[in-house]
């Protein structure tokens, strides 16, 4: 128990998470948290879902209403802080106001990287797809008359893609890569996702980037151009670290935190999409930008802030993401020797070496899909389960009897 | 062979307003009678293998499902019966003997349903079981003849080995191997937490049930099988098996593919191999070879444990009985011909042996008249269904009863009879360990012990009617009966007074 | 905490707690009525191979990665049981995808998850599963 102020830069899974832990652990004394956003903590990932009308902005709260009150946490936004004072402990937000801590967490997400391109600056239309107001913006701007172009075929670019779909005339998608999704499905996944979306009607431009921009019109680095009302760059995001490199802490290219998540400073603590970490599936350090690891690193960092010894060594690459009811589950890393099923609609595949599973793509086949990303958080030997008939449905059956006993006859 | 089609003697009658298609009738067939057909998108079945157990219709979740009599019949005669008619198709098609298990099912008259019990009024009142004690607890064995007392006036005790019982029943014998592992496990948690007893069979005793010891009775019958000197001294008492209800004068047969490694084991057989009791006792032949045996069984088990002799119930029980009270053995064990077994000729088990009433009665008179009735405790056994049935044998002269169809029907025997096929679909009498998994002991041995306990409260409500207040009071005491509807003969047999008299 | 668990000695296979789960989320009064011509959503899933059988529903991890991972907060434990929202649950299987046990499935809707939350939704309040397994294969109980 303990009456250590506690500050959060940021109000998203990895603050939130960090909250929960510390009131988990004992720690009694004030939570602030500081954004930039006008919004209770809500679910980034949810925006795509709010235009297609499956969620509202109350329902994807990422937390109830009365989270704040219920875990005495003073919320200071909309307010950006501008500096971390590490040595007098301090956080300034602008217009001056400090914020003193014994233990700060920096959890302050990503930005979208915008590529410079000529004209760019010309283009009145032009939207992230990144948070609610970012949402709220293009939505109010789009009209069943629109024709929208996303620069971009990644999880953002295609989730912004099937929420406007329905409501838009046309929409183009334009990527460098010369796959779809290209950070987290091999060639011929990409085909079937691909196939999958443009039967509903996205139009893709692969393997060519947008060189420049006219108010309306884009110009193609094949010569070809697309006219467009909308234009929205998905192209990617990068680690909103720039407090952190000011303030002095070790960043790469993320903010470098070891497996405590604790930062090169005494007492600062970083979580979520801002910071680089080991990858458990490869052993590299990486950004793992993905909502639950920074909940669970949020929550480590929380646990050590209220004065325990957690640790956080599971981190892996992983994404669960569906287009028009076709999901896709993936994790870890596709190195090594392969299992393959696919069918040209249903799509599986399986990476292993070293008697190791490394990593997995799976394409409308998501049932029991938790025991296979099992085995490669717990790095389970392979030589211990029933592989052949892992590869062709995950099952506790492969487990020897004990091994599932332990796991079905308690709780972990 | 050519063969007759025979026709199915019963119809699964699925009501498909009901049938939800789960399948859990297939799942639970082991003689693969329901299908699921994905072209018609329904349940069939095959009613030609069903065997009327009651698994598929216990488990429907939603009661789609009966099993009835099949009303196809040939023509009708009452001397050809379809019964009959069958039996001679599947024999000629066959050769085979006719193999059949449980107890004689055939209409012969049931005498416990011919008795009645009495009750105290006014002059002899009636005792509350509620508020004041009875007494069920039994002592089985020798009991002397009279009191001696020692130089010092002081009772001497020189009694003879008994066996305790908290209530007047036991599990009867029914051997691993007949029976499976589940269901032994089930009877001997009971037995202990009963304060019974239950017997082996003739199948030698797993050593894993070595620990209820205290409330085991070790059998050993023609084969020896299983038998051997910790075998005898881990039991209570040890039986002698000369007979059984259900097959009087023949041996056991235990086909060799239910006889897996554990069972081999157990029995001291080989794997695989039938094992094949013979039908007399090969060292047997007269009363004095069965004093010997005793004695031998007295030798081995130090003279601490009782020596019981079991028999089937024969034309000439009593004067049998008379001999075995002669021959040392501490308690007779009868058993009638609706006894059950794991398999038996139909011929034999049908037409073989004698009712127990009949038979306990004329064994309990001859006694007495003989003067040794003390010698020997009486238990009965084969086909008693109830706590009256076992207050009428109490009454006709029994110390208590055995019980053995009454047990595997709590624990879910649904009396299909076809024991002998291995494919008990209540994991009762099969080896297959797919099916044995479907009776879990802890549900087994607790509804026995509900069975037992329900019986036990009956049993003292109907002494305290009596005004009884100690079952030891009530052995013997044939004016506690009457008859209803039986003939000077039987009435006599049975030593009863008529209802009315 | 009472929880769910299955002894797999005694498990037959029978799949009977997959149907009387399904009834159960149903809060119909006759199963025949309730299930009759439709493809079920159980929340307990009977695993078979071979010889082997068990059933398989949500362990309550004190430590649930379902629920740390969930996106959209529409997982959270409520006295000790993790209950989904399904008003907020977009459906995006997360949850599928971390949960080592393959306990959480797709609601019948495919727009959101369904899983098992101990009856505690049901008109019996208790778990049906255990109450109809007919060889008590299926427990509720508390192993701390």
């Amino acid at each position: 128990m303990n009456r250590l102020r506690y500050v959060c830069i940021g109000n998203s899974a990895g603050a939130v998470g960090a909250a929960e832990a510390i009131r988990k652990y004992g720690g009694q004394g004030e939570i602030v948290f500081i954004s930039d956003e006008p919004h209770h903590t809500y679910s980034r990932p949810l925006i795509s879902y709010l235009l297609l009308g499956r969620t509202t902005e109350e329902r994807m709260r990422y937390r109830g209403a009365s989270f704040y009150d219920d875990l005495g946490i003073e919320l200071k936004a909309p307010v950006k802080a501008v500096a971390i004072d590490l040595p007098k402990k301090r956080v300034i937000l602008e217009g001056g106001e400090e914020e003193p801590y014994d233990k700060l967490l920096v959890a302050t997400g990503s930005l979208p990287f915008i590529p410079a391109a000529e004209g760019l600056n010309r283009v009145k239309k032009v939207f992230s797809f990144m948070s609610l107001d970012d949402a709220k913006a293009l939505e109010k701007a789009i009209c069943p008359e629109s024709r929208v172009l996303i620069i971009g075929a990644g999880l953002i670019g295609l989730k912004c893609a099937e929420s406007l779909l329905e409501r838009v005339k046309g929409i183009d998608v334009v990527d460098l890569a010369p796959r779809i999704l290209s950070s987290i499905l091999d060639e011929e996944g990409a085909l079937i996702v691909q196939r999958h979306l443009a039967d509903k009607g996205v139009a893709f431009h692969l393997a060519q980037s947008a060189s420049s921009f006219e108010e309306g019109r884009a110009i193609l680095s094949g010569g070809r151009t697309l006219d467009f009302d909308i234009l929205v760059m998905a192209v990617g995001v990068k680690p909103n670290v720039d407090l952190a490199k000011a303030a002095g802490l070790e960043v790469g290219r993320g903010i470098i935190v070891n497996s405590r998540m604790e930062t090169s400073a005494p007492d600062v603590y970083a979580a979520g999409d801002c910071t680089q970490s080991v990858d458990a599936s490869s052993g590299v350090s990486k950004i793992m930008a993905l909502l639950p690891n920074a909940y669970m690193q949020g929550e480590c960092a929380g646990a050590n802030m209220a004065g325990e010894k957690a640790s956080f060594t599971k981190a892996i690459s992983m994404n669960a993401i569906g287009f028009f009811g076709l999901h896709i589950l993936t994790a870890g890393t596709y190195a090594g020797d392969s299992y393959l099923e696919s069918d040209g609609n249903r799509y599986k595949k399986l990476f292993y070496s070293g008697n190791r599973l490394n990593g997995f793509i799976l394409i409308g086949s998501e049932d029991r899909a938790g025991v296979y990303t099992s085995l490669i958080r717990d790095q389970t030997p392979l030589d211990e389960v029933d592989f052949d008939l892992l590869c062709r449905q995950p099952s506790l059956a492969a487990f020897a009897r004990q091994a599932r006993a332990a796991k079905l006859g308690g709780a972990q | 062979m050519g063969s007759f089609d025979l026709m199915p003697d019963y119809e699964v009658a699925r009501n498909y307003d009901r049938c939800i298609a789960c399948r859990v009738c297939e799942r639970q067939c082991s003689n693969l009678v329901h299908e699921y057909s994905e072209e018609i998108g329904r349940m069939t079945a095959d009613d030609s293998k069903c065997v009327n157990c009651h698994r598929c219709v216990s488990l429907c979740p939603t009661r789609a499902l009966k099993i009835v009599q099949s009303d196809n019949t040939y023509k009708l005669n009452c001397n050809w019966t379809s019964k009959s008619i069958k039996e001679i198709f599947t024999q000629a098609s066959t050769g085979s003997v006719l193999l059949s298990s449980m107890g004689n099912p055939e209409d012969y008259p049931v005498y416990f349903d011919k008795m009645t019990i009495n009750a105290s009024q006014v002059t002899n009142p009636s005792i509350d079981p509620l508020r004041e004690p009875m007494e069920t607890r039994v002592f089985l064995g020798a009991k002397p003849e009279k009191i001696e007392r020692d130089a010092n006036g002081k009772i001497k005790c020189n009694l003879s080995p008994q066996l305790k019982l908290a209530m007047p029943m036991m599990f009867s014998a029914m051997s691993y191997g007949s029976i499976s592992y589940n269901a032994h496990e089930s009877l001997a948690r009971a037995a202990e937490e009963l304060d019974i007893y239950y017997n082996t069979g003739e199948g030698g005793l797993n050593e894993d049930f070595y620990k209820f010891g205290n409330n085991t009775i070790v059998q050993v019958a023609s084969g020896r099988f299983g038998v051997h000197r910790k075998y005898l001294n881990q039991g209570a008492a040890v039986e002698i098996k000369m007979g059984q209800g259900a097959k009087p004068g023949i041996g056991g047969h235990l086909p060799g593919k239910k006889i897996d490694s554990d069972i081999s084991r157990t029995r001291m057989t080989p794997e695989g191999s039938d094992a094949i009791s013979p039908a007399p006792h090969h060292d047997i032949y007269s009363i004095e070879d069965l004093r010997q045996l005793v004695y031998s069984l007295k030798e081995a088990t130090d003279y601490k444990l009782p020596i019981i002799v079991k028999i089937a119930a024969v034309h000439n029980v009593a004067a049998i009985a008379s001999g075995i009270a002669r021959s040392g053995a501490d308690v007779i064990s009868i058993d009638g011909f609706r006894g059950g077994t794991g398999a038996a000729p139909t011929r034999i088990r049908d037409c073989v042996g004698i009712p127990i009433e009949l038979a306990l009665a004329s064994v309990d008179t001859r006694l007495r008249k003989e003067g040794i009735r003390d010698r020997v405790s009486i238990v009965a056994g084969g086909g008693i269904r109830s706590s009256t049935d076992i207050v009428k044998s109490i009454a006709l002269g029994a110390d208590c009863v055995y019980l053995g169809t009454s047990a595997l029907l709590a624990l879910g025997c649904h009396l299909c009879r076809s024991c002998q096929a291995g494919k008990c679909n209540w994991g009762i009498a099969t080896q297959e360990p797919e099916l044995v998994r479907r009776l879990n002991p802890d549900i087994g041995y607790k509804r026995l012990v509900n069975l037992m306990r329900a019986w036990q409260h009956e049993i003292e409500e109907i002494m305290g009617g009596m005004g009884i207040n100690s079952i030891e009071a009530l052995r013997g005491n044939r004016l506690m009966l009457r008859g209803v509807g039986l003939n000077e003969k039987e009435l006599g047999i049975l030593g009863i007074l008529h209802a009315g008299e | 905490m009472k929880r769910v668990y299955v002894n797999e000695k005694w498990c037959l296979g029978c799949h009977l707690c997959e149907y009387y789960c399904a009834f159960a989320q149903t809060n119909k009064k006759d199963m025949a009525w309730a299930l009759k011509d439709k493809k079920i959503f159980p929340n307990i899933r009977v695993e078979d191979d071979g010889a082997i059988h068990f059933a398989v529903s949500c362990r309550h991890c004190a430590e649930p990665i379902c629920v740390k991972s969930c996106i959209s907060g529409a997982l959270s434990i409520v006295d000790g049981v993790i209950e989904i929202d399904k008003d907020k649950c977009i459906g995006c299987f997360t949850c599928i995808l971390t949960c080592p046990y393959g306990a959480i499935t797709p609601a019948e809707n495919g727009q959101a998850i369904q899983k098992c939350e101990l009856c505690v939704r049901t008109a019996e309040g208790t778990p049906q599963c255990a109450a109809h397994c007919p060889n008590a294969a299926i427990v509720y109980e508390d192993r701390g």
